[in-house]
């Protein structure tokens, strides 16, 4: 059944907090509302639609209109309900025959210059302005055709005020004609998205909206695509094309956005299975109505014509495909699987968990390694991104998990954003920053580039540390020396929540002249001076809040990187209240969730040691079988047991290794080294090139289950169209575990919730039935907390007392030197998404068509490099080519690219060293040569010939 | 063929580089036990064997060896 919900009401201006409570009547319906709050707002709350154009509850009252006016007793004239203020006894009239006179000789001076072509309108149907004509009881335009912006010509010739559609995006049009110039698009650009890329152009008559300078279109302009005007416009003059082309929806499913970590509430606008629009839920709790270009617009790959439906095998990988049945192809997998343990033991084989699947999907994967293989060989993506965040913070404060929620932004007075790009990364999020920004908090930055926020409109001064890859364990502690040498820490603080006598060897540790920004500035060419002001800004701050992304974590040193942060908010009492605390922002969707639900050889669910005796007695009674002690391999170390000729078989879901996972040769050659490669995928990924059997998977918008976002929300992922390949992924495994012996019987995801709530101690209150009522939880979800636990360590740390570890500076074996003179780090890009598959197979490439080498004036002109030369990029692992782009966001000595695309295959380039604790790859700093090249490398010629093999299907055989 | 020989004796190292700076136990066991927790039986016992058999390391990385756990033989 699908359940038609009703989409959120516009109660027309922003809702206000405050501790004061006003009373007010409104048409005779007393209603309290907080201080603050507009009469047009009350009268929504007492269920009154005052009429509005320009007014809508995503950005503040602007009162240009003049639709919304009312009648207040004892005030003078009729003032605009929407910018307005409730005071207490207040008593308001909304529709007398005043009122009613004005706004119907507004409407029509609107109407006069609109053009009434609305049966054939894109917006008809889901039109404001045809609603109002209509509620304000328009029958008649006495005006004379005039002078207007919507008639292509006059009697006289073409009409000079006719400006003619904007398709440049291709997700979206730009009708002038349409435009009432209520300027809803220009202030939701300001306010939620934080760009100000529109803007109104002229006065008066002669007012429009223009994206950018005169000469600019939406996609010249710096419009990132969000699509936020969009969803204001209260008409049809910024409309999704899906809605020109399909009509308008019928139902909506609340679902989750499968990009990133942010985990936006999205509700699909359903027509039958087809998807018309996807529009941000206002009432998510991570993105309160907005969303970035890849939630909102970036779907269609999901219906891409290279989505694979069938089932297909092969014997070696040199075949080609044959499109078989799905018994067939799980019998050859099972046999197959099985085999590889009977000729090389019970630990030969091991699964990938995908952190793109839901919890449930994830969970079945694990439980298929741990209860079927009876191995612990579970890896997941996390290993090459987030696995240091799990060290370190379950090291320093007890759990592997950010402290906050993302609506603790609202509160902080400083962020200190380290090795993270969030208005490429995590939009959603950097909008709600640097709404914040604006709002005057301060911004400190840690990363070799010159990344965009630090070019917030608006706000105040961002100091930048343009710190040299790999060296930010020595500038965090150096930081740490200038909080404790100048006794800037909050000792009541340490003294309550951590170990006091821990601190003082701490402090010793930090004293040592090692650690001083003097000596640090050397290797992190960071000016000591900067240093120390980001450090006093840090400690000054009341209330100051760490954010940070894989330039932290994927580095050899990225676990002590994690406890040097943990340390910095622990010295300065930041933790525990909302503005403070220490958060990662997860790359992919459902990255926290994959690592919750026991993806690691050496965790259960809920972050238990496999060798816990507990723990495992419990999985052993749930499951009713024998459970292995001892860690299982991660994800290099299979592929390093692969090339050892011990380990013979992988079932890969929704990850695309070859092309994620650094230094490829190694990686292809451990692929091709297995007897037995399973991938599940929507398309012939990479790694499906080295696969011998290929299980369709379904996409997010064909499955139910639950994704958990970087502030450990579960969020419900809902089914809003049937899986084009005939099965949800869960029921996939569940299909396989079975051809394996499991006898598992799940019908519905909820099931297995429930065995996960059963079994994990921070999952013990989840379940469907709370998830559908409360929107989302975040876990700890328990007796102690059955609603959750938005905050977390506020009256002491999980683990007790927090941890103070000495993090001393460990220089990566990675080094640039005569032949290597470079670093490259490597990052993402707003439109694209990690290895690509979804996004590239959208209009997406439209902004990010191929992977570009970013690298400083004066490398480049040392080498003979002008920009959009062919340039080669070798390391000691391998050399691939790309496109150059001179600029000086990076620092001379380093160069960045992006590894959305696998004709670049930047990960050919990088190596295999890794953290210490828990082998998460240096992607962040490899050295590397630079110099001019003529087209793509041997290297990318012989792997695009493999991929043109190895992605051969056999036509089907004729009935 | 074992587990690449000099592989886990740098993964050690890493470890020992770690460790060695940390007031709380003495880091040959720290590294051990970080090991014991993470690697697979059949890791440890490669890299066991390796230190044995005489391969080059860091003083810590060899003392950690005799705080590996082993499966029964």
């Amino acid at each position: 059944m699908k359940d038609f919900i009703i989409p959120d009401r516009d109660m027309g201006t922003p809702a206000v907090k405050s501790d004061v409570t006003v009373n007010l009547i409104v048409d005779g319906i007393p209603v309290s509302v907080p201080a603050g709050t507009s009469v047009m707002r009350a009268a929504a709350v007492a269920g009154i639609s005052v009429p509005k154009l320009c007014a809508t509850d995503h950005v503040s009252a602007f009162g240009s209109c003049r639709l919304c006016v009312v009648q207040i007793d004892g005030m003078r004239g009729l003032p605009a309900s929407c910018t307005t203020p409730v005071t207490e006894g207040m008593v308001v009239h909304t529709q007398t025959d005043e009122v009613a006179q004005i706004r119907k000789g507004v409407m029509e001076l609107y109407i006069s210059d609109h053009p009434l072509d609305c049966l054939t309108c894109a917006a008809n149907g889901d039109c404001e302005l045809q609603d109002m004509a209509g509620a304000v009881g328009l029958r008649e335009v006495r005006y004379e055709p005039g002078a207007n912006h919507f008639a292509r010509r006059d009697a006289e010739g073409p009409n000079p005020e006719y400006r003619p559609k904007d398709q440049s995006n291709p997700y979206f049009t730009f009708d002038p004609a349409k435009c009432i110039v209520c300027s809803r698009c220009v202030r939701a650009c300001e306010e939620v998205q934080g760009t100000f890329a529109l803007t109104i152009e002229g006065r008066g008559f002669d007012s429009r909206v223009s994206a950018g300078m005169a000469s600019d279109s939406f996609l010249s302009s710096d419009c990132v695509s969000c699509g936020a005007c969009v969803q204001v416009c209260p008409t049809a003059t910024l409309i999704e094309n899906s809605v020109i082309q399909i009509g308008t929806p019928e139902h909506i499913v609340k679902t989750t956005c499968a990009y990133c970590g942010v985990g936006c509430s999205f509700d699909a606008h359903m027509r039958g299975e087809e998807v018309v629009r996807m529009v941000p839920s206002k009432d998510g709790k991570a993105n309160h109505g907005h969303s970035c270009v890849k939630g909102r617009f970036a779907w269609g790959y999901a219906t891409h014509r290279e989505r694979q439906t069938q089932p297909m095998v092969r014997e070696r990988i040199t075949d080609p495909w044959r499109v078989v049945t799905w018994d067939e192809a799980l019998d050859f997998a099972a046999s197959r699987l099985r085999q590889a343990q009977a000729d090389f033991g019970r630990d030969a084989i091991g699964v990938i968990t995908s952190s793109r699947c839901t919890n449930e999907e994830t969970y079945l994967v694990q439980k298929l390694a741990r209860a079927v293989f009876h191995n612990n060989n579970t890896d997941t993506c996390a290993r090459v991104c987030h696995s240091p965040t799990g060290y370190g913070l379950k090291t320093t404060f007890g759990t592997s998990a950010g402290t906050h929620d993302f609506d603790s932004v609202d509160e902080t007075d400083l962020a200190l954003v380290i090795g993270a790009n969030p208005t490429d990364g995590h939009p959603v999020f950097a909008s709600r920053l640097r709404k914040r920004l604006r709002e005057g908090a301060g911004l400190i930055v840690l990363d070799p580039r010159q990344i965009d926020l630090l070019n917030s409109p608006h706000m105040g001064e961002g100091l930048h540390l343009p710190l040299r890859p790999g060296t930010n364990v020595a500038v965090l502690t150096a930081m740490a020396h200038v909080i404790v040498a100048e006794k800037l820490y909050d000792e009541a603080f340490i003294r309550e929540r951590c170990d006091w006598d821990e601190f003082l060897a701490y402090a010793e540790f930090l004293l040592d002249p090692r650690h001083a920004p003097e000596e640090v500035e050397k290797l992190s060419k960071v000016p000591a001076e900067l240093i120390r002001k980001a450090a006093r800004a840090y400690a000054a701050a009341p209330r100051a809040s760490i954010y940070y992304g894989l330039g932290v974590t994927e580095h050899s040193q990225g676990s002590t990187t994690v406890m040097a942060i943990a340390n910095l908010a622990m010295l300065t009492g930041n933790i525990g209240e909302p503005g403070t605390g220490v958060n990662p922002l997860r790359g992919q969707n459902n990255v926290q969730g994959s690592c919750d639900m026991g993806s690691f050889p050496h965790e259960y669910p809920g972050y238990r040691h496999v060798s816990d005796p507990e723990a495992r007695a419990i999985y052993e009674r749930a499951w009713g079988v024998e459970l292995s002690p001892e860690p299982g391999l991660r994800i290099p170390n299979m592929f390093d047991e692969a090339l050892a000729g011990r380990f013979k078989g992988l079932y890969c879901q929704g990850e695309d290794i070859v092309q994620s996972d650094p230094d490829t040769r190694h990686v292809t050659s451990a692929l091709a080294a297995m007897d037995i490669v399973i991938v599940q995928d929507l398309f012939l990924n990479e790694t499906a090139n080295y696969a011998h059997v290929f299980l369709p998977g379904s996409s997010f918008l064909e499955k139910n289950g639950t994704f958990t976002n970087a502030e450990r929300r579960i969020n419900m992922v809902r089914r809003a169209m049937t899986p084009k390949n005939g099965y949800e992924d869960w029921e996939v495994t569940q299909l396989l575990a079975n051809r394996m012996g499991a006898a598992w019987s799940y019908t519905h995801p909820r099931e297995i919730m429930a065995e996960i709530a059963l079994t994990t101690p921070s999952f013990a209150g989840v379940s469907y039935d709370l998830l559908d009522r409360e929107g989302s939880v975040q876990w700890p979800c328990n007796d102690k907390a059955p609603l959750g636990t938005p905050v977390m360590h506020i009256d002491g740390f999980v683990r007790g007392r927090g941890k103070f570890v000495h993090t001393e500076y460990v220089a990566t074996e990675e080094r640039t030197g005569a032949r290597f003179p470079l670093l490259l780090t490597t990052g993402r890009i707003l439109s694209q998404y990690n290895v690509g598959a979804q996004t590239r197979r959208t209009e997406n490439v439209v902004w990010h068509p191929e992977d570009i080498l970013e690298i400083h004036p004066s490398d480049a002109e040392n080498r003979g490099i002008r920009e959009g030369d062919w340039v080669r990029v070798a390391s000691r692992s391998g050399d691939t080519s790309l496109r150059a782009h001179i600029t000086e966001r990076v620092a001379p000595g380093v160069v960045y690219t992006t590894f959305h695309h696998p004709t670049t295959q930047a990960n050919v380039v990088t190596t295999d060293n890794s953290d210490w604790a828990t082998n998460c790859p240096e992607f962040k700093v490899t050295a590397v040569q630079v110099s001019p090249s003529n087209g793509p490398s041997e290297w990318q010629e012989e792997y695009r010939h493999h991929s043109d093999l190895a992605r051969r299907i056999l036509p089907t055989a004729a009935e | 063929m074992s587990h690449d020989h000099s592989k886990l004796i740098r993964m050690a190292t890493q470890m020992a580089q770690f460790f060695t700076s940390q007031p709380d136990r003495p880091a040959p066991e720290a590294v051990a036990a970080h090991i014991n927790e993470s690697w697979t039986p059949r890791m440890r016992q490669d890299f066991v064997a390796q230190i044995r058999a005489g391969a080059e390391a860091d003083p810590v990385v060899r003392e950690a060896a005799a705080f590996i756990r082993l499966p029964a033989a």
